[in-house]
């Protein structure tokens, strides 16, 4: 129980113009922060560019929270919070929203749920109604039918976007070859069917009283406000939900991959692909920011090392990425490549280690990592354009508060890059690389072995 | 400062002891109206035509050199060439080779991507403003002075082949195009892929390259778009430096098509997936061109059918029956008309039920849409409009295509108010006109084995087998 009201009222100069064009910029959004009696966070951010105003709120539970036997729960509460609500019926939230011009989304990964609406501006205090209303009232409403027919939606997703897409198999193997069964990361978000087949309607009420309590989640509102305005609809719509007991702490049992762990599996392709992972530090631990530089020195654009050498120069590969996957509990990093024909995952790979080893054996060149913080400088620029949805400013004042506190935390973020040198890339790929220690996953095609 | 937290404190507390009043949704004001950015129209000393509209939020923009020659221009027997010479043009250019291009463009942190679909081919640029000047010459030499190696010409064409080769293991893909395959054919440019078949792309040389880079790479049949941080007069000397003394060639014409007549009765064809858990489901014809009268009504009619989420087919297909994650449908209007397509992923053993469903909600689009369902799908559509213009990109995105499709100058400021127009009757007359149940044609990417007699026992109409090879050509043989 939160009930200790935690004000903090941060109200930075604002700055419009907040993006000077001088180098290094800095980059700021302001915002005001405040929390509601019942334990909600609020932060609110002014931008009149279009008449738009993005609600964007972060329960702080994911997969990670699901208990054995219920995989895939999170994302399936995710899909029950659009059916209606105590004072919504069902179908009436889509209704009304498209109704006003709104659209709306949410999403589901290990360590939270995100749910946004984006109106016009005139339309804010419904988009506010209908959020406070799924947060406080969702149970009301709530059948076991509802359950089964989302159930049925989203294994209709699982087969979609993971069962009959090319690899979609092994992209859910991977988190159960890096974590072992006691970690939270090990089952895939989506979960597995028997799980998804098991859900029940106790389980939503559970769920729902465990995890959605407003002391468990962040609120952004975001766009054509007036701050002090929409601090009052806030405080009208959410004022009444009644606080709950926040979850209990989690219990992280320490991970690391001690061997090197071999798996291949078939899959209906043509084309055979390599996977290989390692566990690497949490989002902003020290070494984060710097695999990401890595990705990039080793997959991002034409010039880096290993498109350069398996597409570009030999032609053995027709697509490779890397990337670090970083999280709040434990981050992973992956490189994938995919064949051409006539070629094998075994030819990938030997390449791919050959070119590891020079990263860490050889400090780059300065103009190959200032090519990395600039590509990576801009893309924070980039982000800073669209204030609703999935990424926008919204979601990622929401983003940086859940992982550092700081909303606003876009100069200190792109900090952590600009501060990189050369060796502390190389450094990084020594450190958290190794070749004795990672998961080497491999899709052959269907009865090519 | 702390006093100021404290009365806040004391208000919020006294608000939330009032509970709201949540029997009825609260109502919402007047809608905003859409702020137009001013578009000023400006050109180059050899004519070559520049819109730019400021926006200065964030100090980056969008400088796109849009030429008015698609896919849709591709010769007989030369499908794909467009798509080529665009995917070329950063493969060596004035005095740059590709990795040259790629390190100098990643050094400035822009993106400069190149592509051709449909309508148009672009080069595209998207910089921090304060590199601008420097990314220019790069843009300009990609799209002025590309030099279309050899070499680069080969392993291109190894690529797209790899992609065909994986195009067939993938049941959406396999599905989109034997959708247009059905519908277009293999003569009408729209029943082949983007980037042509495995026959077409390995006879590709750097002769057919260039000539479709001179008929269509010229300033009397290109524009530049520029959206972003910029003084208009400023980037007007930028790109007078970079363009302006770029010169005119032969002008070439644009080709249209005619669109396929529909069949006398429905057919449905299978693709046959062994063991897929989902049947890939597109159901309709050939539609109309982005140039019909009816534009307005048939956005208003199709957002009734499946254009949103609370769309008929939507709330039939997922939230009723749970046979999909998401069920669509849409009118891709290009030059000439696109395809119309209802569209799903629906679970093997629900296939045939899901069929008929479909069936149900495209007949009904047919009868009288009634009032406050018509109202709703207008709202949603012009309301969010004004949203639709919030980032550069965005704004680029959409000044495009008021070129590429010749829109008129008040275009974007009446939006609104002709969707809000469309009545019922005229909702009813486009569906009755373009949505033709009975001689449409379903095309279903699934295992065979699992749907076949279901689907059969449903009667729609004939039913055909199609081959993965009968969608793709035959499978590539890759050049070693």
């Amino acid at each position: 129980m939160k009930l200790a009201t935690l004000v903090t009222c941060v109200a930075l100069a604002a700055a419009s113009s907040a993006i000077a064009q001088t180098a290094p910029t800095k980059l700021e959004l302001p915002y005001t922060q405040f929390t509601l009696p019942n334990g909600l966070t609020v932060i609110l951010h002014e931008d009149h560019s279009v008449p738009l105003v993005s609600t964007n709120m972060w329960y702080h539970v994911g997969s990670a929270r699901e208990k054995p036997g219920r995989t895939g729960f999170a994302h399936l509460f995710e899909h029950l919070m659009f059916m209606g609500s105590g004072h919504v019926k069902p179908g009436e939230f889509d209704d009304w929203l498209e109704g006003a011009g709104g659209t709306n989304n949410g999403s589901t990964e290990n360590d939270r749920t995100n749910y946004f609406i984006n109106v016009p501006s005139n339309a804010i205090e419904l988009a506010l109604f209908l959020e406070s209303d799924r947060m406080g009232y969702l149970l009301e409403s709530m059948t076991p039918k509802t359950v089964d027919a989302q159930r049925d939606v989203v294994k209709n997703e699982r087969r979609q976007s993971f069962e009959n897409r090319p690899y979609g198999q092994a992209e859910l193997l991977l988190s159960e070859l890096l974590y072992p069964e006691n970690h939270p990361y090990h089952w895939p978000v989506i979960g597995y069917m028997p799980d998804l087949t098991a859900a029940s309607y106790e389980d939503v009420v559970e769920f729902n009283k465990k995890y959605y309590a407003p002391s468990n989640a962040s609120l952004v509102v975001a766009g054509d406000i007036n701050p002090a305005a929409a601090r009052k609809l806030v405080e009208k719509w959410f004022g009444d939900i009644k606080p709950g007991p926040g979850p209990e702490p989690m219990t992280i049992p320490g991970v690391a991959l001690t061997g090197v762990t071999k798996k291949t599996v078939t899959d209906k392709v043509q084309l055979p692909r390599i996977y290989l992972a390692w566990l690497t530090p949490r989002h902003f631990e020290p070494g984060d920011a710097a695999l990401d530089m890595v990705a990039d020195a080793l997959a991002g654009g034409k010039n880096s090392r290993l498109y350069k050498r398996l597409v570009y120069d030999m032609q053995i590969a027709q697509d490779v990425q890397a990337y670090q996957a970083s999280q709040q509990l434990s981050s992973y990093f992956v490189i994938q490549a995919t064949a051409r024909p006539g070629h094998t995952a075994d030819e990938l790979m030997k390449v791919i280690d050959e070119e590891i080893v020079k990263l860490q054996t050889t400090t780059p060149d300065a103009h190959e990592t200032e090519r990395s913080i600039n590509t990576i400088e801009a893309s924070f620029f980039k982000r800073m354009e669209q204030t609703g949805g999935f990424g926008g400013k919204a979601d990622q004042l929401n983003a940086y508060y859940t992982a550092t506190g700081d909303p606003d935390y876009f100069n200190e973020d792109l900090a952590r890059y600009r501060a990189m040198s050369p060796s502390d890339v190389r450094a990084a790929a020594v450190k958290y690389l190794p070749r004795d220690k990672r998961v080497e996953l491999t899709v052959v095609p269907e009865g090519a072995k | 400062m702390q006093k100021v937290i404290l009365a806040l404190l004391c208000l919020s507390a006294v608000v939330s002891a009032q509970a709201p009043d949540r029997t009825h949704p609260p109502q919402s004001g007047p809608p905003p109206t859409l702020k137009l950015p001013a578009i000023q129209k400006r050109s180059l000393s050899n004519r070559l035509p520049v819109w730019i509209v400021e926006r200065h939020e964030v100090p980056v923009v969008h400088v796109n050199l849009v030429v008015l020659s698609g896919t849709g221009d591709d010769p007989q027997g030369k499908f794909g060439i467009a798509n080529l010479t665009a995917a070329l043009l950063t493969e060596g250019a004035g005095s740059r080779s590709a990795l040259e291009i790629a390190d100098a463009v990643d050094f400035l942190g822009a993106d400069l991507v190149t592509n051709s679909t449909s309508d148009a081919s672009a080069v595209r640029l998207n910089v921090p403003v304060a590199r601008l000047a420097a990314a220019l010459p790069i843009m300009a030499d990609v799209a002025l002075r590309p030099t279309f190696p050899a070499a680069e010409l080969d392993r291109q064409k190894v690529e797209r082949l790899t992609d065909v080769i994986q195009a067939r293991d993938d049941p959406a893909a396999i599905d989109q195009l034997g959708y247009a395959r059905v519908v277009f054919g293999t003569t009408h440019r729209y029943g082949t892929a983007l980037m042509g078949a495995a026959k077409t792309i390995s006879a590709f040389t750097v002769d057919d390259v260039r000539a479709f880079y001179r008929s269509a790479y010229q300033p009397g049949n290109a524009a530049l778009i520029v959206v972003g941080d910029v003084t208009p007069d400023r980037v007007m000397t930028l790109l007078e430096t970079n363009f302006g003394k770029w010169q005119a060639g032969a002008a070439s014409q644009r080709q249209t098509f005619t669109a396929p007549a529909l069949p006398s009765e429905r057919q449905i064809y299978i693709i046959d997936k062994p063991g897929a858990p989902q049947s890939q489901v597109r159901i309709g014809w050939a539609g109309v061109p982005r140039s019909t009268p009816d534009y307005f009504p048939i956005t208003v009619m199709n957002t009734v059918l499946g254009g949103a989420f609370s769309s008929r087919l939507n709330l039939n297909l997922r939230e009723k029956h749970g046979y999909t994650y998401g069920a669509q449908s849409q009118f891709d209007m290009r030059l000439s008309a696109g395809p119309f397509v209802a569209a799903a992923g629906i679970q093997t053993d629900k296939t045939a039920d899901a069929l008929k469903e479909f069936f149900v909600e495209l007949n009904g689009i047919l009868q009288p849409v009634p009032a406050e369902e018509l109202a709703r799908a207008k709202h949603y559509v012009s309301l969010r409009y004004p949203l639709g213009f919030e980032t550069t990109g965005d704004i680029a995105a959409r000044l495009e295509q008021a070129l590429v499709y010749h829109l008129p100058d008040d275009y974007f400021s009446t939006y609104v108010q002709r969707i809000e127009a469309v009545t019922a009757a005229e909702v009813q007359r486009v569906a009755q006109k373009y949505i033709v149940p009975n001689k449409f044609a379903v095309v279903i990417a699934g295992d065979r084995a699992a749907i076949e007699p279901g689907i059969r026992a449903l009667n729609l109409g004939p039913i055909k087998i199609m081959t993965v090879d009968d969608v793709f050509g035959p499978a590539p043989a890759m050049p070693r």
